[in-house]
């Protein structure tokens, strides 16, 4: 068969520096946790570990607050906007000379393949803060009032999945609108985020404006629930959000929440099948599936379901699996093994409610969390595997025969971030996107980022956009 | 000629090329000299019906295929009239390919030259490949060579497609021939995964495809001399004929 094998390209690991201990970053230093309890971080895609970093327990938090509060006070709040921008342009540039090495980072901390990290991710997050800069000294035009204020102190908790670019949304929109920042970043991906303090540093950012403290959710607990904090800023799962707004609830906090999802492809009879095919591909794949707007569910016109999906299994076959450094690799890590256990668990539940497996003939490294790229058919409404979301490289694949079916199947979820539509007719795809209830809406394509397009859920997905004119109001005062 | 039976004169084990192609009036200079030059295996492929244009009667282009393939030609290259296709007049093109076809017959191998520079749109290299392909083109080729753009990435990609998916319909395997642009073995190499990833690897075969290599050759030549040695070689160590 193989007439043509393909040589390794791995990345090389020894672009980045990585510290044998990390502490946190509070008040422009690294400082060790009060309690002096650290924990592992690992690389999923060998098991292998790469850092000791600081726990932040409820001491440490009190110190990041303090620190962010007394920032804002005595500093960025009385800085001119013009000079905020001046540091976000500056952290902006630095990332763009440091790129690689954060790509690097990134790959070795989550496991998401080079390619990824390398063309994605982080130049994504030089671009929000890029884009934010710009911002900074022109609020008074954003459509909120004369002159809009910010809230304070930002506590923001972000996921694995991006960890470089969800920090990115959530530092460069709070800081352009006069916010400090303490984030924390998820338990098992810290350390681009602590790469990044060095950027503050870098940057000569003023102490306190952005602190960085690691943990777990115990962490991010006496993070939301802090006094000091103003405002909240989440991504992550649903189950967390409901909690945070309970949490919250009653106090003076205001929250974005970027929540789950279980996003619907939509694929009518006259798509360009080839191009909707690549576009399924990135839509359930694309960084192994660990996707909050994934194109989880493909619901294809039945008149074209054989030739889709003869056309898609073979396109899955040419993935390319295994070490997430090699830039040849599709397919990277599973990010950990709690997460790996989760697909497997639900993933089965399709085998045993009688929807029909299928992956493609491929090996997996023996060490390391991996799941091989999945479909289910026969998969109706009410199985599990359509309407929990899986967060990993598993696609339900369901039928309508009108677009009225493929409206009402795209909805019936309790989630509502993306969706996708594939036809050549210009009219059916208005006509879609206007019936769909989901925040982002793709249109013959899928996962298209851009710092000027807002992003946001309806329903369990969240509250608030993040990016664009209308991000910036989850960070100005009196603004929902 | 000599260039095409040992691309590499001082390495012997480089292979011959797949076809020289030539114009008409050129085609029995090109078969003697391979025959007499130990390379009676080399086909020769000739450039037809008032290439590049494709601008002449069908009579002329009629007698043009003709009397290639009197001379020796077994394989020729037809361009398809661009006028009439972007005009949507489907069925002219398709019975002038069909004519050309006949008279191939079992002598000549037909490859039709969309010129997809002219085409423009993606759709139309998609309908052209198509057209070709019912109308009987053992092999559909980009270009003439005379256009820019020529074999672009996207344009391969497209094509490629179409022979796959032709072959899923009627169990056919039709040739695709990329040619102009392709001017450094990178390039090539690019080709060649595009080759393995859409039309599979069965098409990684000279009998399916091919690359336009008049500019290429020189450099393939070069890298396996670096491979070979370990350093890059003046070309002037290569030919320039």
């Amino acid at each position: 068969m193989s007439k043509f094998e393909y040589a390794p390209a791995p990345e090389s690991a020894a672009l980045v520096d990585i510290s044998s201990e990390y502490g946190l970053f509070i008040n422009g230093k690294f400082v060790a946790a009060k309690s002096g309890k650290t924990f592992i971080t690992t690389n999923p895609a060998t098991e292998e570990k790469l850092s000791k970093v600081a726990y932040a327990e409820l001491a440490d938090v009190n110190l990041a607050v303090t620190a962010a509060r007394n920032a804002y006070v005595k500093t960025w709040s009385k800085m001119p906007p013009a000079e905020r921008g001046k540091y976000l342009f500056r952290i902006a540039r630095i990332l763009q000379e440091r790129t690689r090495e954060f790509a690097v980072l990134e790959t070795l901390d989550n496991g998401k393949p080079i390619r990824e990290t390398r063309d994605t991710d982080i130049p994504l997050a030089a671009a929000h803060f890029f884009y934010h800069a710009g911002w900074a000294d022109k609020l008074s035009y954003a459509g909120y009032g004369a002159n809009p204020k910010p809230y304070g102190v930002a506590a923001q908790i972000i996921p694995w999945n991006f960890p470089m670019l969800m920090l990115a949304w959530k530092i460069a929109p709070a800081l352009a609108t006069g916010n400090t920042v303490v984030l924390k970043p998820a338990e098992t991906t810290p350390l681009t985020a602590l790469l990044f303090a060095e950027v503050c540093q870098q940057a000569g950012l003023p102490a306190g404006v952005v602190n960085i403290i690691t943990g777990d959710g115990g962490t991010g607990s006496h993070l939301v629930n802090h006094p000091g904090v103003d405002k909240v800023a989440f991504t992550g799962s649903t189950g967390v959000g409901k909690a945070i707004a309970k949490a919250i609830a009653g106090t003076k906090k205001s929250a974005t929440l970027e929540l789950g999802g279980k996003g619907a492809n939509i694929v009518f009879e006259d798509a360009a099948i080839d191009e909707a095919v690549e576009g399924i591909v990135n839509g359930i794949f694309f960084n192994q599936g660990h996707v909050c707007c994934a194109g989880s569910r493909l619901l294809v016109q039945e008149n074209i379901q054989d030739e889709l999906l003869e056309k898609l299994k073979s396109r899955i076959s040419l993935i390319r699996i295994g070490n997430p450094m090699d830039k040849n690799t599709d397919l990277g890590a599973i990010n950990s093994a709690a997460q790996l256990s989760r697909i497997r668990e639900i993933a089965d539940s399709g085998d045993i409610e009688g929807a029909t497996r299928w992956s493609p003939d491929c090996t997996l490294p023996k060490s390391g969390y991996w799941y091989p790229p999945t479909i289910f058919t026969g998969v109706s409404q009410s199985h599990r595997i359509a309407r929990d979301e899986i967060f990993g490289p598993v696609l339900s694949v369901l039928t309508f025969r009108t677009p009225q079916e493929a409206i009402e199947k795209a909805n019936n979820t309790p989630y509502g971030l993306s969706a996708g539509i594939w036809s050549d007719k210009g009219s059916r795809i208005l006509w879609t996107a206007k019936h769909l209830r989901a925040g982002v809406i793709w249109a013959n394509t899928f996962n298209k980022f851009d710092p000027a397009s807002p992003f946001g859920g309806y329903k369990e997905s969240g509250w608030g956009r993040e990016g664009g004119r209308h991000g910036l109001s989850g960070y100005l005062k009196g603004q929902y | 000629m000599c260039k095409a039976i040992h691309p590499d004169p001082m390495d012997l084990s480089v292979p011959s090329v797949g076809a020289i192609c030539v114009y008409n009036d050129m085609v029995k200079v090109a078969r003697t000299a391979l025959d007499l030059g130990g390379g009676q295996n080399i086909p020769v492929a000739a450039v037809a019906t008032a290439f590049p244009s494709g601008r002449a009667s069908m009579e002329v282009k009629i007698q043009d295929t003709k009397d290639a393939i009197a001379n020796g030609a077994t394989e020729i290259d037809m361009v398809i009239d661009r006028g009439a296709f972007l005009a949507g007049k489907l069925g002219l093109v398709s019975d002038q390919i069909r004519a050309i076809k006949e008279i191939c017959g079992s002598q000549a191998h037909l490859k039709v030259i969309l010129e997809t520079g002219e085409l423009v749109t993606l759709d139309n290299v998609r309908k052209a490949s198509y057209l070709a392909m019912l109308a009987g083109a053992d092999f559909i080729k980009t270009s003439t060579g005379k256009v820019a753009p020529a074999a672009t990435a996207p344009v391969v990609y497209v094509m490629l497609e179409a022979v796959r998916d032709f072959y899923k319909m009627t169990g056919l395997r039709i040739g695709v021939k990329p040619a102009g642009g392709i001017r450094n073995t990178k390039d090539a190499i690019k080709q060649l995964v595009l080759v393995n990833e859409i039309a599979g690897p069965e098409w990684l075969d000279p009998a399916l495809f091919r690359i336009g290599a008049s500019a290429l050759l020189n450099d393939l030549l070069i890298q396996r001399m670096k491979m070979r040695d370990g350093y890059y070689a003046s070309p002037n160590y290569v030919t320039l004929d």
